[in-house]
Formats: C-alpha cells, sequence, structure tokens
C-alpha cells in the first residue's frame, strides 16, 4: 500500500515527464485499437455487402473475379451469359428466385446496371436488410432509372432528373454516350454502405434499347439510329446478361445446384458462394491488414521503449531516493515494487486515456464516417479481441517497467545505504 | 550514561570485503559495543571505512566472518529482508544531506518509517494515540514549525530545516538504535550546535543508543564515548575505501 503511494507521489513529482509518457501510450493505443477497429468494421461491412444471395452465377471465371464484377461492380465480367442458361438454372428445384444483371455502362463514374424490378426485393446487405427507397419508387418505365444515394448525392439529383448513360465504363466518356435516350431518376435509395450506393439502376430491356444499333461496339450512324419511339415498339427481351443472383428455396440445396451450374454443357459458366468467396477476397486484401496491425502494434512498443527509456533515466538521480527507503528498512524487493508499479499506472492510465479517447472519437464520428465511406464502426463494448489485444499490451508495459525495476532492485541492493551521486 | 545491560549492538571478531568488487578492500574489526543509551562519536573522514562500518551495523552488508548483533539478535545469521526489518524497527538513520524524498510533504517524510515497520506504528500508536500528533510534537521539538511547512515539499526547506526533518524521522517510533552520518556537515557552525543540541536532546528523552559518525571532532564534546575509525577498524589497502 505505502509502496503504491509512493509510486504515485513519485510520478506525480515528475509529472511533465510521466504525462508526456502517458500520452505516448495513450496515442499508440488509439492507433492500435483504431486499425482493429476498422479493420473490424471493414471487413464486417465487406461480408455484409450482399447478404440473402445464395449463390452467384456468370461467365467461366474465377471466383474473386466474380464477386468484384457482380457485387463490387470492379473489372469486367470476361463473358456474358445467355439468358437460355439462366432460364434453366431456374427452372431448377432448388431455385427460389434468380435476379439477372447486366453490367458495360456508366453514368459519370458510376456503373449502371440493368436488372430486373424483383432486385429491389431480394438484393439483401447487412444481416438480410433490405433495400429501401429515400424517394420515389422502382422503375417502371423502360427509360427509368433507380440511383444509390452516393450518386443522388455527389451528381445532386432528385427524383425527376434527366440523366444520360456513357458506353463503357470509363468516368470519362469520348464522344460515345447514349444522349440519344435520357431516363428519368424515378426513386433514390437510401444509404447502404455497399457498391448499391455507387449504382444506377435500369431495367433489362433499357440496356437493350439504348444499345439497338450499337452490335459493332461502336454508336449506331446515319440510319442505324432508332429514335425513342422506335426503340420503345421493339422487342426488347435481352438475350445475354453479366451475372444472375440466385436464391435458394433451402440452404441445402446450394451445392448440388453449384455442381450444376459448374458442370452446365451448353456453356462455360461458374457459380460461387458469396461467402467462400468473400473469405477468398477477403485473405488477399487481408495482408495489408496485418501490415497495419504490425506497424501499430510496433508504435505500442515503441511508446513503451520510450516509458522504459524515461525510467531508466530517471533511476541515476534516484538512487538517493533509494538510499533513503533502505534505510528506513525497506526491501530492495520493495524498491524493485516500486518500479514496477510506477511503470504499470503510466500503462495503465495510457491504456485506459487512449482507450477512452478512441471511444469518444467513434462516438462522434461513426455516423459521419458511415454516411461517408460505408464503414460501419457501432459503438461497442470492447470486443473479445481487443480486450486480448490490451491486456498483451498492458502485460508488455509491466514487463517493460520490470527492465528499469531489475536495475533499480541491483542498485540499491549494491549502494544500500550510501548515497551515490 | 551507559546502564549496565545487554549491548544494543555487539560486533565480534568481523572480517569483511566486497565480493563482487575486483578491489581488494577489506575491513578488520576486532570487537565493538555499545549499550543502551549509549552515545559513541565515530571520528574519520571518508576512506576511513565509515561507509563500510555503518552498512555492516545496519545490516545492508554482511561480514565473511564474525558476528554481528543487534538488540540481543545475531543479525549476520539473519536473512537479507531479516536484517532489512530489524533495520526498519529498530534503527533512524540519519544521512549527511539529501535525507528526504523530494516528492512526499514534510510531514509524510516523517511518517515514512511507520509504514514500513508496524513496531513502531504500535509504539507511536501507544504513546500518543495518534501518529501525525507524535510527527508534530517531533518536529516541533526539533524545531521545524509544522505549522509552517508540515505540508510543503521538502525542496522548499533550507538545508539546515531538512536536516532536523531527517532527524524527526529518525526518532519516530522510538527505535532503539540512532545512526547519523555527518548530520551537520552541510550546516554552519551555529547551526551545528544547534542541531546536536536537539540531537541529543531527544535521544535522551528517548533512551534511544546513538552512533555518530563525522571527521570535525569538535562535535564529540558531550559523547559517551570517542573512538578514531582508524583505532576501531584495520581496512586495507588503506584510504581505498568505497
Amino acid at each position: 500500500m505505502i509502496i503504491a503511494r509512493l509510486a504515485w507521489a513519485s510520478l506525480m513529482n515528475r509529472w511533465l515527464t510521466s504525462l508526456l509518457t502517458i500520452i505516448a501510450i495513450a496515442l499508440s493505443i488509439i492507433l492500435l485499437l483504431g486499425v482493429e477497429k476498422v479493420r473490424v468494421g471493414s471487413k464486417a461491412g465487406f461480408l455484409n455487402t450482399i447478404s440473402g444471395t445464395d449463390l452467384i452465377v456468370g461467365a467461366r471465371a474465377g471466383d474473386v473475379q466474380l464477386l468484384l464484377y457482380s457485387v463490387f461492380r470492379i473489372g469486367n465480367a470476361t463473358n456474358n451469359i445467355s439468358m437460355e442458361t439462366l432460364r434453366d438454372i431456374e427452372r431448377r428445384p432448388e431455385v427460389k428466385w434468380l435476379v439477372p444483371i447486366s453490367l458495360g455502362d456508366s453514368h459519370r463514374g458510376f456503373r449502371v446496371m440493368g436488372t430486373s424490378s424483383t432486385y429491389f426485393d431480394h438484393y439483401r446487405y447487412r444481416r438480410n436488410t433490405m433495400l429501401k427507397f429515400e424517394q420515389g419508387k422502382p422503375f417502371d418505365d423502360l427509360f427509368e432509372a433507380v440511383i444509390g444515394a452516393d450518386v443522388a448525392e455527389r451528381l445532386n439529383y432528385r427524383v425527376g432528373s434527366k440523366i444520360v448513360v456513357a458506353h463503357g465504363a470509363g468516368k470519362i466518356s469520348f464522344g460515345a454516350d447514349h444522349s440519344d435516350k435520357p431516363f428519368v431518376v424515378a426513386g433514390i435509395l437510401a444509404a447502404t454502405g455497399t457498391p448499391v450506393d455507387r449504382t444506377v439502376h435500369v431495367s433489362l430491356e433499357a440496356i437493350e434499347a439504348i444499345h439497338v444499333g450499337w452490335d459493332g461496339g461502336s454508336a449506331p450512324r446515319g440510319d442505324q439510329i432508332r429514335s425513342e419511339e422506335e426503340v420503345r415498339a421493339m422487342q426488347l427481351e435481352p438475350k445475354v446478361v453479366t451475372a444472375a443472383y440466385i436464391g435458394l428455396k433451402s440452404k441445402i440445396g446450394v451445392f448440388s445446384l453449384q455442381s450444376f451450374i459448374n458442370q452446365y454443357k451448353q456453356e462455360p459458366v461458374t457459380a460461387i458462394l458469396p461467402g467462400v468467396a468473400f473469405a477468398q477476397l477477403w485473405s488477399l486484401v487481408g495482408t495489408a491488414e496485418t501490415a497495419l496491425m504490425v506497424i501499430s502494434l510496433m508504435v505500442v512498443f515503441t511508446a513503451f521503449f520510450g516509458m522504459v527509456i524515461s525510467i531508466l533515466g530517471s533511476l541515476n538521480e534516484r538512487r538517493r531516493e533509494m538510499a533513503i527507503l533502505r534505510a528506513i528498512g525497506a526491501r530492495p524487493f520493495q524498491v524493485f515494487i516500486l518500479f514496477v508499479v510506477e511503470a504499470t499506472v503510466l500503462a495503465v492510465v495510457g491504456i485506459a486515456l487512449g482507450t477512452g479517447i478512441l471511444y469518444v472519437i467513434v462516438l462522434v464520428t461513426w455516423p459521419i464516417l458511415e454516411q461517408a465511406t460505408g464503414l460501419y464502426l457501432g459503438l461497442s463494448w470492447p470486443g473479445t479481441q481487443e480486450i486480448i489485444y490490451l491486456l498483451i499490451i498492458l502485460a508488455s508495459g509491466i514487463i517493460a517497467g520490470i527492465i528499469p525495476a531489475i536495475r533499480a532492485y541491483s542498485l540499491s541492493l549494491s549502494d544500500g545505504l550510501s548515497i551515490r551521486l | 550514561m551507559a546502564i549496565k545491560s545487554d549491548p544494543v549492538i555487539k560486533l565480534q571478531n568481523i572480517a569483511f570485503s566486497y565480493e563482487q568488487r575486483k578491489d581488494s578492500f577489506s575491513l578488520d574489526l576486532d570487537h565493538l559495543e555499545l549499550a543502551k543509551g549509549e552515545k559513541l562519536f565515530l571520528a574519520g573522514a571518508s576512506g576511513s571505512g565509515k561507509s563500510t562500518l555503518l552498512g555492516l551495523i545496519c545490516g545492508t552488508l554482511v561480514p565473511q566472518k564474525g558476528e554481528i548483533h543487534i538488540l540481543g539478535t545475531e543479525i549476520s545469521a539473519l536473512s537479507s529482508s531479516a536484517r532489512d526489518r530489524i533495520r526498519a524497527d529498530h534503527f533512524g538513520i540519519i544521512f549527511q544531506m539529501f535525507n528526504l524524498l523530494p516528492y512526499l510533504s514534510i510531514l509524510d517524510n516523517v511518517l515514512l518509517p511507520l509504514s514500513f515497520s508496524k513496531s513502531r506504528k504500535a509504539a507511536v500508536e501507544k504513546k500518543s494515540g495518534n501518529s501525525t500528533a507524535e510527527a508534530h510534537r517531533l518536529l516541533s521539538a526539533l524545531g521545524v514549525d509544522v505549522k509552517q511547512f508540515g505540508h510543503q515539499k521538502t525542496s522548499d526547506l533550507s538545508v539546515g530545516q531538512q536536516q532536523r526533518v531527517a532527524a524527526a524521522r529518525a526518532f519516530i517510533g522510538f527505535p532503539e538504535i540512532i545512526i547519523a552520518d555527518e548530520p551537520t556537515s552541510s550546516l554552519d557552525e551555529g547551526r551545528q550546535a544547534k542541531f546536536m543540541q536537539l540531537l541529543f536532546e531527544e535521544a535522551e528523552k528517548t533512551g534511544a543508543s546513538l552512533i555518530m559518525v563525522s571527521h570535525d571532532n569538535r562535535l564529540a564534546k558531550r559523547f559517551d564515548r570517542v573512538l578514531a575509525l582508524e583505532d576501531l577498524c584495520r581496512i586495507s589497502p588503506e584510504a581505498v575505501a568505497p
């Protein structure tokens, strides 16, 4: 008890050094826990990008690639998949619903996705959350579009705004656009923190419609150009799409359907389980997160190193203090404990302060962060992982404190009562 | 005055050298006894084995040969923590200077030994009922204005005041043995005399034995016995003591 009081008084006496040491530890803790929070948050957000979909089917490709373009709208499909194949799949008894999607065009940097209106019923994210309409309703007419929250905010669109779809996925269109067939915004989706926010949704038929006459891949010229009225009169049933989301009646059917699709003879197609592909993709991204974690751990150890240096540095001027304590009857072991307690107090206060500040930061910024980046941090009590980290850090702090304490012990043993300065 | 009873301190046939050090320093002492209430003046400059002898008496050093008895207990046969306990319970030690913990108040510095010794705390509570009251009494007796200084940091005190606080700390809890290692060497002559007087008064009041080491023989006057360190113990090589 007296040792704890002495340690506290001694730390208070050197309050500036103590404060700086505590701040260094607190900052390192903020960094470490911040990285951990972002890691957990981004992983959870990532894994929850799509839920309720049991299989994703597309042209034969790697699992990750298929996931990237079908869910994240990153990259392009190597090939399309025919509607015939999809209809074959849809007829399978396991299938409850199938939503085809068609990608390839863009609107001012945002991907345009053709899909059926059932998409809005079946697409789920973050533990089975349905898409909600902030304004308006699903597309109904051929030239109506539903835009994600980011699209609406960035481009300042409202229900009723007119948009022109560019051909291809680039941010800048090189004159090749579908300006002859503008769309009207019919609905705006609420923010989800998923790629849906950055997507312009139109009907599959609309994708066909704007590409009438584009058979060669370049803009139609002269007599190839069809007016809106002409297009409306045409048969716009799509023959090919990019991919499809599939929901099953029961999860049990997932592997049989997957093997049916993967062994489908008429066309090379691939079906992936989103969860498995997400895990694969995350293991790629995970290297960066491990690096980040290692760096922040190193920062924590640097902070403790600073603490050890500051205590060791004070040791010589404290030999007098140690001799006084010995004269009063303190055992060398009590001197040792005094130094360990001082280091422990610094570590505990630093860790507590850092954790507290981080939670305040999260509390203040998470709604903004979620809005801006879709990163869902969430204000929860420290998870098991975080508590384990904190305990390991606390233990390392105490172990670090043992280094100067051992030195103090041996000094107080050899100095005894003589004060050497 | 020396009272006829068992000696408070008894050293017999001591041979000591620092085992962990490479130098060949050694100290030999045939016999030294201190009676209850006796005041012994050890004359000697630094380099005459002073620190080593005090270390042996206080139990931070152990002789290779010989016996050291403190209040009838052979401390040279005890474990180091048992020796530390003996020191906590029965010794009051005053250094030359820098006696106080800079981060404690004056009052807390005086009270500090009571936290390390249950028997001293019990003795104080039995006599004064309250440790703080006893600390106040000691400080006043030693000429420290408690009202003015009691809760201040020790760094605000003059050296003379600091030594008086150190003396108050040495005496708290009525230890049987007071060791003073050149306690007045940082004081001017007027303050030296005053300090010595207070030291004697308090030692007589509590019946404590006193060993004071100093190179200043003028201070030896009132002691019961004066010994020269070089007569008391042989050290080799000479004048290379720590």
